[in-house]
């Protein structure tokens, strides 16, 4: 039924050609498709019942985001709903659900996580960032790199020391920060696969006390398992992606004349493309059980392990599949009028989003 | 062929040192460190330098303005050229065209179009491929039929490599219909100043555009400029591609890219309190790829040794082209997983001269993602890694 329903969208809004117009455009997203999302529910598909949502299950994301990955989707889905919502929804006191989420699922509210640093790579527990109290309120201070949506989030969910040394497990806390906060700035690009990011510093922000979401000091296993569930979104959406790769290298082969006959007769170009076949089908595959797992009652370091061996594997299939399309496209493959060169761009982001193939190989190893 | 240099290599590698030190342009080679996208100007003017020197065609015949250099030194040259980030003379001219000319030109063509190449007073650009041609180049429809001294061209080439600046293109043009495709190809000279050419821009995924679509609407060329015979274009222009070949090895360029990527390695947090040259992942990666570098660097220093001046190397430079564009590639994505995030933000303008805006990212970062992405490339130009392992396949295997 999800499935259905991105897909007529896709088909009625998100050709490539309007994808490319958005990306061009000044928010660089949709406001128009953000609003069909909330109309069409899929907001509220990261959340639970509890909370207002569509019941939050992993499965029901990957559905959702493995048909955003086809049509390279570029609104800010996952670093709104899944990881500035999840963080609420995980960590935060009625209250702050209650002012942001019911807006969010409404499509009034664009949220965006500043969880990295520089010294930090892709180490959550890695915070710089401090925010000292200062009677009832933090003053935070530090910055942040590419914080997904980082231009239009009204709101910021930053990751800050409020404790310990740098890389302590203890002493990080989530707080809320008002994107026009004074002391905030930020430095927006596009990213290379079209989507928007910021690098954000904070220089003396004063932000409430009454901002933190959930106890102080408290919150890297909630950071952790959201972003575990940010990573399963966008590992799935490179399962749709890489699909289309496939399909459409498929599609040119057979279209495609050279030497007098179609290039996927040449049988050295027909096993790469069974290659590429079952690299997108064990992607497809690993993607599956860890949305699986993380739907179950499994410990927490299981469900960890589940989604860092889905992104490690995804990432070695982002290479093969990416590249592979690009080559038996031939020169075309690298120009921007094909949908074929953004797909290989937005997988071969997707492949450093939330830690490479080595990093997560490392992480499943230490679980 | 010896494991180490002689004494006076080992001069001849401290002189081109001193030469790139001193003249080198400063203001280039910053470009080149910060990544900024180098322009006509910055070319030209480097190797005019270079042409003062006497040192512009390294591997020309000395008749036609070469150095004589040994492969030795031809070698140590491109490594110290490598090592300071200067670039290698544009190839359409100096690498491809030259040879041509100079192998199967008469001399009044060798008078006239040496000299200025040489001197890069003329930008030329390949004109090869079209839009139906890529791998099956020898299919190519653009045509060129003779009408009194002059020939009419009409057709399209496509994938011109910097076709906006080039004053002349060099091109490959169906002269009979009649006969096995590869027998009815000429090799013609056209000045892009004549009426009826048109270049438009081709978008790479990088931003740039780098290369260019060409129309030819019955465009008149004096039939002098014709290269050697008639319906022999094919047979030149395969040795000019084995040319093309040798120079993608690129082993000087991978090994310095290697050295610098080690250097910002060490410089770059692995998220644990230390540097991604701890990271033992991360440390197999760049030893496997220097060690692909050495074996590639023997292979070709074997090839050069069977090769003497001027003659076009055989089907083992196949090898070369594929081993050293495949490990260039492998290079780039190491720089992209050093770069971690910061390879994502996507600023190309960032890299044009003039760029006035804020800055994103560190040591260039932001570039590594556009390299990665442009240098595809390497593996689909100059007979694609597919065609090279079907030519091992055919000429060296046998089968
Ligand atoms: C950035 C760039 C710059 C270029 N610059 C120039 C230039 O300056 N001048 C110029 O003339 N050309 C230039 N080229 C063109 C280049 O030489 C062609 O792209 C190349 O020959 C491949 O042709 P194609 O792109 O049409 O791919 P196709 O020939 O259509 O090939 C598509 C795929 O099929 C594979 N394939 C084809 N035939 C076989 C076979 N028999 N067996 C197995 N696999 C096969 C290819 O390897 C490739 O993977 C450039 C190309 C690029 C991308």
């Amino acid at each position: 039924m999800l499935q259905d329903s991105v897909q007529k969208f896709v088909h009625r809004h998100y050709s490539f050609d309007d994808r490319n117009a958005i990306i061009d455009s000044g928010s660089g997203y949709s406001d128009e498709c953000w609003q069909l999302f909330a109309e069409l529910g899929w907001l509220t598909v990261p959340f639970s019942e509890d909370d207002g949502g569509f019941g939050g299950l992993a499965t029901d994301m990957m559905v959702l985001m493995e048909e955003f990955g086809k049509a390279m989707v570029v609104e800010p889905f996952v670093p709104t709903a899944v990881l500035g919502g999840g963080l609420v929804a995980a960590l935060g006191s009625e209250q702050q659900k209650e002012q942001n989420l019911g807006p969010l699922m409404e499509g009034k509210l664009q949220l965006g996580a500043a969880l990295y640093e520089t010294n930090g790579r892709y180490n959550l527990a890695s915070v710089g960032t401090t925010a000292k109290r200062d009677g009832d309120h933090y003053v935070v201070n530090g910055s942040k790199i590419l914080v997904l949506n980082g231009e239009s989030a009204q709101q910021l969910l930053v990751s800050v020391r409020t404790q310990g040394a740098e890389r302590d497990e203890q002493g990080i806390s989530v707080v809320l920060i008002d994107a026009a906060s004074s002391g905030v700035h930020k430095k927006a690009y596009t990213t290379v696969d079209g989507h928007r990011a910021a690098q954000i510093s904070f220089t003396d922000v004063r932000v409430p006390v009454a901002n933190c979401l959930g106890a102080e000091g408290e919150a890297l296993s909630a950071l952790r398992r959201v972003v575990d569930r940010a990573t399963l979104c966008v590992s799935a959406e490179a399962v749709g992606a890489l699909d289309m790769l496939l399909q459409k290298t498929v599609e040119y082969s057979k279209t495609r004349k050279q030497f007098g006959t179609a290039i996927g007769t040449f049988q050295a170009l027909q096993h790469r493309m069974a290659d590429m076949f079952i690299e997108c089908q064990l992607a497809r595959s690993i993607v599956v059980m860890a949305a699986m797992k993380l739907d179950s009652n499994l410990p927490d370091a299981e469900k960890a392990r589940a989604v860092s061996a889905a992104k490690s594997r995804v990432g070695r299939a982002i290479r093969k599949v990416g590249q592979e399309a690009v080559q038996l496209h031939g020169g075309i493959g690298i120009t921007n009028e094909l949908d074929v060169g953004h797909l290989f761009k937005r997988v071969t982001g997707i492949e450093t989003l939330f830690g490479n193939s080595d990093f997560h190989t490392a992480r499943f190893a230490s679980l | 062929m010896n494991a180490s240099f002689t004494a006076e290599e080992l001069q001849f590698q401290e002189d081109a040192r001193q030469f790139l030190e001193a003249e080198f342009p400063k203001d280039i080679r910053a470009k080149v460190e910060q990544r900024v996208r180098l322009e006509k100007d910055d070319y030209v003017r480097w190797q005019k330098i270079l042409y003062k020197k006497g040192w512009a065609a390294p591997n020309w015949p000395e008749e036609y303005g070469g150095t004589g250099w040994t492969a030795v030194q031809k070698y140590i040259f491109a490594e110290q050229m490598a090592r300071f980030g200067a670039p290698e003379p544009v190839a359409f001219g100096m690498k491809m065209v030259a040879p041509v000319i100079y192998s199967y030109g008469n001399e009044e063509q060798k008078k006239r179009f040496l000299p200025d190449i040489l001197a890069s007073n003329v930008w030329w650009c390949q004109g090869y491929s079209e839009p139906n041609s890529g791998s099956d180049l020898a299919s190519l429809k653009t045509s060129a039929v003779r009408e009194g001294d002059h020939y009419i061209v009409n057709g399209t080439k496509t994938w011109n490599t910097l076709g906006q600046y080039a004053d002349w293109i060099f091109c490959l043009v169906r002269t009979d219909n009649s006969v096995k495709k590869q027998e009815g190809i000429s090799f013609l000279l056209i000045d892009m100043k004549t009426p009826g050419i048109k270049v438009s821009p081709i978008y790479l995924i990088d931003g740039t555009p780098e290369v260019n679509e060409v129309y030819f609407e019955n465009v008149k060329v004096p039939v002098e400029n014709l290269i050697g015979e008639e319906n022999k274009g094919w047979t030149y222009a395969k040795v000019l591609l084995t040319h093309e070949r040798t120079n993608i090895a690129g082993v000087p360029r991978s090994k310095v890219r290697l050295e610098k990527l080690r250097a910002l390695a060490a410089k770059t947090a692995d998220g644990n309190g230390g540097s991604l040259s701890d990271d033992p992942i991360f440390k197999k990666k760049i030893a496997e790829a220097e060690i692909q570098v050495l074996a590639l660097e023997y292979a070709e220093l074997r090839a050069l040794a069977a090769v003497s001046v001027g003659k076009a190397p055989g089907p083992e430079s196949s090898i070369l082209k594929v081993v050293g564009t495949e490990v260039a590639q492998f290079i780039d994505e190491l720089y992209m997983e050093m770069a971690a995030w910061q390879s994502l933000p996507f600023v190309p303008d960032q890299f044009v001269e003039g760029f006035s805006g804020e800055e994103i990212g560190e040591n260039g970062e932001a570039a590594t993602a556009l390299n990665y992405f442009n240098n595809r490339k390497a593996s689909i130009y100059g007979g694609s890694n597919e065609i090279q392992k079907n030519i091992i396949c055919k000429a060296v295997l046998g089968l």
